[in-house]
């Protein structure tokens, strides 16, 4: 039932809980909930890419020495600093990449922090009473502990691998190459330990979230396209996943020291 | 057969709901959902007890007016994992003895009216955002004069088979409406009547979605896989391209 207003406009004769928002219909949609998963998808793609790219960097601990005896870890460590130059001063590159990358973590984890209250309020707290879960995926579950777990990680990762300020092994930084850091570090169980967690609560991260970037982006063109999606999400997950452990299993069995 | 109830009573939607249990015997297996809750009612009428309000129109799983909640699961899931609407989820799925929850949808946006029947006219003002295409009147046009390629016909046809039901935001862990907003907006937006607004269409819809306090879609198909008419999750994918598309072209 419609009742007509002063302004022309004819509104519902039903009690409504939302105020009528003064935004234009583009306004509105552009502050939707749809735009905010454009963002988290396009930086979560971006960080998946670069992961891609570092854990390709890493797998340079198995190349061993190169022909003027130094370790090929630590020459490729060094090219991180000198990449693109002369075009680019010393660092650009590095530097570049680490302010992309802070955008989309920020990026990331406002949209994530906005959506999740969103989803909050529209729940409202009322859940059936045994859960009601119909088919989802395990690492569906993951994502929001599973994303605060990985950002500490970072955060921990960083302090340890580029500030130094995590000593795990055990002396002067300065007077250290990045791959003795590395190969002392991963000797230590502990430091294996937390790696491993971080590791799959990224590949969880990963297989339901690359999925789901997909879909958000639009390639979900079918049930055909649904299940490739998810495979190519699973199978990328798990590169990251065995790509990032290699070097650190081997470290720590022995396969490789200084 | 003989069960036990336990069904969410409510008194209106200020009040704080609780379950209540309930026996039932002598139910017959060829009964639907619906008739096992109007024979409750008979015995909590005989009782002299308020009996059970819940929502029910045609019966035959069209209409999209019942919608129960059944085990944590919207609509119900029998042995066979058939999906339907609850009118046309019947006894056989069950067995004699078997406990059964029965909850309203839950969703900030569907405030609970009264026990099991929940306020949907969130849908009806999404649909009031652009859910419609104008048509001249005058003399109908042939129906075959705008040909309409048959794999889009297809597509359109199997989204305007939803019928509005709210399971999906039932099923939905964020409360999203996403997968009925979507099904609306491929529905008319994959026929040519439906072309003149279709950019504003999704706009206009995606708007009062979110207007409406309902969440966002975080893509696990929960929606999809309690849907009585089985709208695909791709749907919701094709909403994505036409927004980003109409704010492109919509000023």
């Amino acid at each position: 039932m419609l009742q007509a207003t002063e302004a022309g406009r004819r509104i519902p004769l039903v009690a409504t809980t939302t105020q009528p928002s003064t935004l234009t219909a583009r306004q509105k949609a552009l502050k939707s909930t749809v735009i905010a998963k454009f963002v988290m998808a396009g930086s979560g793609i971006l960080m998946a890419l670069f992961l891609l790219v570092h854990m390709y960097g890493n797998l340079k601990v198995f190349a061993g020495k190169t022909a003027d005896g130094q370790w090929a870890f630590d020459v490729y460590a060094h090219h991180l600093r000198v990449m693109g130059e002369p075009i680019l001063p010393p660092e650009g590159l590095l530097w570049i990449t680490r302010v992309v990358l802070l955008v989309a973590v920020i990026a990331h984890f406002a949209s994530a922090f906005k959506l999740w209250a969103r989803a909050k309020k529209a729940v409202g707290g009322k859940r059936y009473a045994s859960g009601g879960r119909v088919q989802r995926s395990y690492a569906s579950y993951t994502m929001r502990w599973g994303g605060v777990v990985i950002l500490l990680f970072i955060i921990a990762h960083i302090l340890q691998f580029t500030t130094h300020t995590i000593d795990t092994w055990g002396g002067d930084a300065a007077a250290s190459t990045p791959f003795e850091r590395l190969v002392l570090s991963f000797q230590n169980p502990l430091v294996l330990i937390a790696y491993v967690i971080a590791i799959i609560a990224v590949g969880l991260h990963l297989t339901h979230g690359l999925w789901s970037a997909f879909a958000t982006l639009g390639a979900n063109t079918g049930a055909k396209a649904r299940a490739n999606l998810n495979k190519l999400a699973v199978l990328i997950a798990l590169v990251i996943v065995v790509g990032f452990l290699a070097g650190p299993f081997a470290i720590f069995f022995g396969g490789i020291t200084l | 057969m003989k069960l036990k109830l336990r069904v969410w009573r409510q008194k209106n939607s200020d009040a704080t709901g609780r379950f209540e249990e309930y026996p039932l015997s002598d139910v017959d297996e060829h009964m639907s959902f619906l008739e096992m809750l109007d024979m409750l009612n008979e015995q909590l009428i005989n009782e002299g007890k308020e009996p059970v309000a819940f929502d029910s129109d045609c019966r035959e799983g069209i209409c999209g007016m019942c919608g129960l909640v059944i085990n944590s699961v919207p609509h119900g899931r029998g042995e066979t994992t058939y999906q339907t609407t609850t009118c046309q989820l019947h006894m056989r799925e069950f067995h004699d003895g078997d406990t059964i929850t029965i909850e309203p949808w839950k969703a900030e946006p569907f405030p609970v009216l009264k026990d099991l029947v929940v306020d949907r006219t969130a849908f009806d003002r999404i649909i009031q955002a652009g859910g419609f295409i104008s048509a001249p009147t005058g003399t109908a046009p042939d129906a075959h004069a705008a040909p309409i390629d048959k794999n889009n016909a297809d597509h359109a046809f199997d989204n305007a088979t939803c019928i509005g039901c709210g399971a999906c935001v039932a099923a939905c862990p964020n409360g999203s409406a996403m997968l009925f907003t979507a099904a609306k907006v491929s529905h008319l937006g994959m026929l040519p009547q439906g072309q003149p607004e279709r950019w504003t269409r999704v706009i206009g819809m995606v708007g009062q979605h979110d207007e409406e306090g309902f969440g966002n879609c975080t893509n696990l198909g929960e929606c999809t896989a309690v849907c009585p008419k089985g709208i695909p999750l791709e749907s919701i994918s094709r909403l994505n391209r036409d927004l980003f598309s109409a704010l492109g072209k919509v000023k």
